[in-house]
């Protein structure tokens, strides 16, 4: 239970660039919160502060969910006190028995998953709930007058009247964002608001968030990405095991050793460069046109044992390439697999080992309401059935070896997989073909929304899967991963290839060269000769 | 089994008060309808089952007793045909219905809903249209086809009941679909296209041809239920013979533990279900309730099965949920 207290409150007074106490808005004595009798977070102290952006950073479970839930009046606090500041400055206890009353003593949290009104327009989800009414009458005006200078606020010069569901889903972030101000909040809750943007809708939220600080707002930035956390933070609170691990301030983080508070260890690099020139050809991928808008040809190889990494912006077509390969959707061209033609939907792709880890984990990838075992074994049952019939022994002990193998966490079989956290649930969907030991492995973003400890883990399984033999093409939007784990780097914009790049000559400003467009990258097509524009 | 322990709980009560406040319920003529009936609904609701498992419905299984129910007398005594060929084309017929479902559902990718709805009109016209909207029967003859499920067998020691010979194919039924279900890779995988149709799609399964297959079973099902139905009666009337069926099938299957969201089922649980809803039936009359009631009773008991069921769902979920952040935390 130590608080490590480090610059918390004595820094309040010696940190001279700010002015003084009066600018903390809400301020947690001893916060904690148990889950029958274990504690979920134990005590901790926090300031959160005007004009100021808080990160918060820690591994799925480490308590961050919790804080913001006690934070924003999702769940009480098991014990300790929260103080928000009164109009004078002055700290006062404060109870926050539910999100009308956090909303009512402005903070607002914006979730991870977006929850727009689609069918509204965009001052109608502005003020869904509080709109401007007279005599029961929507006051129409007024409210697109308000939602339009919201909009302005967060860099939107957006028509109210827009519908929302025409937005891409950066834009609707920042409309929740705009939402949230329009509470008169002065403390902004952000949770992972950059897992479904590009990097360069990333860079406009930060910007954008940093505009806020200016003007006077508290925000708090929870994220997976060090990257941007390091960024945008003036200061970075580090959760482990439901403990605070420390307080750093600016200047006084880096990379390294915010991981190393987070996991507890040093994070492993690639230092998988091996050479793959000899070995045999496994996927030719000709001519292929996926469901991508643009309808553009694609053709490349990979080799057996060699990692491929597809890299892009949102929208560059990566998915749609794997899903055809996968015979997830149909395709023009060809894809053959050690010389022989892949034909058919993924039902006969898979019988010859073409396997996929789907991007959307609860839609495509996990059977969330069945146990851990049961996700696991589903692709297994199949290649060692007798007339039909599941070997259930040999399934126990599959299972079993794979729950230890995949480090399944906790390692309870029959526990629900929507029980477990994001890593965990992608250990399972990855071990299901793991299990199989499949020639070709498909993932599209294998590590989204999974903490730095299980990434580290699925980086390892991959490796292994290749140095054992087998092909493995998968697609990311994080340029870090794509150079962590990639042998060589396909990069993709609208639908085409732009170019590849070998490992050991690859840097993220390479690859957003040939990410960001032809006109970028007209340079490097002579060199490549592998554009089909 | 465990989530059968609700329905079973169910079914004991109503047959207590059956049985304390009705005088006849514990007679052997009584039971032994009971048992006869009770076989014959759960063919179709182990029909129902099955699709409802693939997280579909099928609205037609009435129609489709009605449509096989009349066709079999109507082909043998109006068309003198051989029972030896009215049974295989009955029920390849029965199997068509449902593969034309099943292709309307997965190929054009249309609601099992609608699309069955569809059926429950379209089969109760052709075979009201076919036979001229007349009554159906056997006119007294083929005793042998009828003895399949006339037939009572003697239990040695028992007076008044004897064992009605419908029982023998339901059980082998039973036996067959829950081995299916828990042993075969095809029976997993109907579950987890039941669960999450997309995740088995990806996970390589050939979740058209297993959606396709439940549909099939299901009109087959319903196909042979209907045909025993008509050897047990004897005539009908091609305008009300099976009418609601379907809702008794789905009410089974719902109150034996079928989660209408798919990839949930018990095959004990449909039997106990099927059982539980003809015991009503007859407690309503033997209890001297007004027959007009019946349906009202069944919907109550149906919602308040269904509700219990929700509510203890949500109780272990919270537990689960409680026992969980103790554990990863």
């Amino acid at each position: 239970m130590s608080n490590e207290s480090q610059p918390t409150s004595s820094s309040t007074w010696s940190d001279s660039s700010r002015e003084s106490a009066t600018d903390v808005v809400l301020r947690a004595r001893g916060i904690g919160r148990r889950y029958g009798g274990v504690p979920a977070l134990s005590p901790i102290d926090l300031e959160i502060r005007a004009g100021e952006v808080l990160g918060i950073v820690g591994e799925n479970g480490a308590g961050k969910s919790t804080l913001l839930k006690i934070l924003s009046g999702v769940v009480a606090p098991s014990e300790g006190t929260l103080e928000m500041a009164d109009a004078q400055g002055a700290l006062r206890a404060t109870q926050l028995k539910s999100v009308r009353d956090a909303t009512g003593a402005g903070i607002a949290l914006v979730h991870q998953e977006l929850n727009l009104a689609e069918n509204l327009d965009l001052a109608g989800c502005i003020f869904l709930g509080r709109e401007p009414a007279r005599w029961g009458v929507l006051d129409l005006n007024a409210m697109r007058r308000d939602a339009a200078m919201w909009l302005a606020r967060v860099g939107l010069d957006l028509d109210p009247r827009t519908p929302c569901s025409v937005l891409p889903i950066a834009q609707r972030q920042l409309v929740e964002i705009a939402k949230a101000l329009s509470c008169q909040a002065r403390v902004l809750i952000l949770d992972e608001p950059t897992s479904s943007l590009s990097l360069r809708e990333t860079d406009r939220l930060l910007v954008i968030l940093a505009e806020l600080r200016a003007q006077g707002v508290a925000v708090v930035f929870v994220s997976h990405h060090l990257d941007e956390v390091m960024r945008i933070a003036d200061r970075v609170v580090v959760l482990r095991d439901g403990q605070s691990r420390g307080t750093l301030l600016r200047g006084e983080f880096d990379r390294a050793g915010l991981e190393r508070l987070m996991v507890g260890r040093d994070i492993t690099t690639n230092d998988r460069r091996a050479q793959h020139g000899d070995a045999a050809t496994c996927l030719t991928v000709s001519r292929v046109v996926s469901a991508h808008r643009k309808r553009r040809e694609v053709s490349f190889t990979v080799r057996a044992g060699e990692i491929v990494g597809l890299a892009g912006l949102v929208g560059a077509g990566r998915t749609e390439v794997l899903e055809a390969i996968a015979g997830i959707t149909t395709h023009e061209g060809q894809v053959h697999l050690d010389g022989i033609e892949l034909r058919g939907l993924a039902a006969e792709r898979v019988r010859r080992g073409v396997t996929l880890v789907p991007e959307d984990r609860a839609r495509h990838g996990c059977f969330l309401e069945d146990p851990v075992a049961m996700n696991l074994s589903l692709a297994w049952i199949d290649q060692r059935s007798r007339l039909g019939t599941v070997d259930r022994s040999g399934e126990r002990t599959l299972v079993q070896q794979m729950v230890t193998r995949m480090a399944v966490r906790p390692p309870q079989s029959q526990r629900r997989v929507h029980t477990l956290s994001g890593g965990n649930q992608q250990k399972t969907v990855l071990g299901r073909w793991i299990a199989v030991a499949p020639r070709l492995l498909l993932l599209d973003e294998p590590t989204r929304g999974v903490d730095v400890g299980a990434r580290g883990e699925i980086h390892d399984h991959v490796r292994r899967l290749a140095d054992a033999g087998s092909a493995v093409l998968f697609a990311s939007s994080e340029l870090e991963e794509v150079l962590l784990l990639a042998d060589r780097i396909i990069v993709m914009h609208e639908g085409a290839i732009m170019g590849e790049l070998a490992a050991h000559e690859a840097t993220e400003l390479a690859i957003m060269h040939l990410a960001t467009g032809p006109s970028h990258a007209a340079a490097d097509e002579s060199r490549d000769g592998a554009v089909h524009a | 089994m465990k989530k059968s322990f609700g329905i079973l709980g169910i079914f004991i009560t109503v047959c207590l008060v059956a049985a304390i406040f009705g005088e006849n319920f514990l007679t052997g003529y009584n039971l032994m309808n009971l048992t006869q009936r009770t076989a014959l609904f759960s063919i179709l609701a182990l029909g129902a089952g099955i699709v409802i498992v693939t997280g579909g419905i099928d609205l037609s299984i009435g129609s489709v007793v009605c449509l096989a129910g009349i066709t079999t007398p109507w082909l043998l005594v109006e068309h003198e045909w051989s029972p030896w060929l009215v049974l295989p084309t009955v029920l390849l017929g029965s199997a068509l219905i449902g593969l034309f479902h099943g292709v309307l559902i997965t190929k054009l990718r249309l609601q099992p809903f609608l699309v069955t709805l569809c059926g429950l009109l379209l089969y109760r016209g052709i075979a009201r249209w076919m036979t001229g909207d007349q009554s159906q029967g056997f006119q007294g003859e083929f005793e042998g086809v009828r003895a399949i499920a006339l037939t009572k067998f003697t239990i040695p020691g028992l007076e008044n009941y004897r064992l009605p010979s419908t029982v023998i194919p339901v059980t082998a039924l039973a036996v067959v679909l829950a081995l299916f279900l828990s042993r075969t890779v095809w029976g997993r995988w109907l579950l987890a296209t039941g669960r999450n149709e997309s995740a088995a799609r990806y996970s390589g399964v050939p979740t058209a041809r297993l959606i396709t297959l439940a549909y099939v079973a299901c009109s087959f099902l319903a196909g042979f239920g209907g045909m025993l139905f008509i050897f047990d009666i004897g005539s009908a009337q091609p305008s009300d013979f099976g009418n609601f069926y379907e809702l008794y099938a789905i009410a089974a299957a719902v109150l034996g533990g079928c989660s209408l969201r798919g990839g949930e089922a018990s095959v004990f649980g449909i039997i106990v279900g099927a059982a539980t809803l003809q015991v009503l039936r007859t407690a309503i009359i033997l209890l001297g309730l007004s027959s007009q009631l019946e349906f009202a009773v069944i919907g109550s008991v149906l919602l308040v099965g269904v509700a219990a069921d929700e509510l203890i769902r949500r109780f272990n979920a919270q537990r689960l949920e409680r026992a969980s952040h103790a554990a990863i935390h």
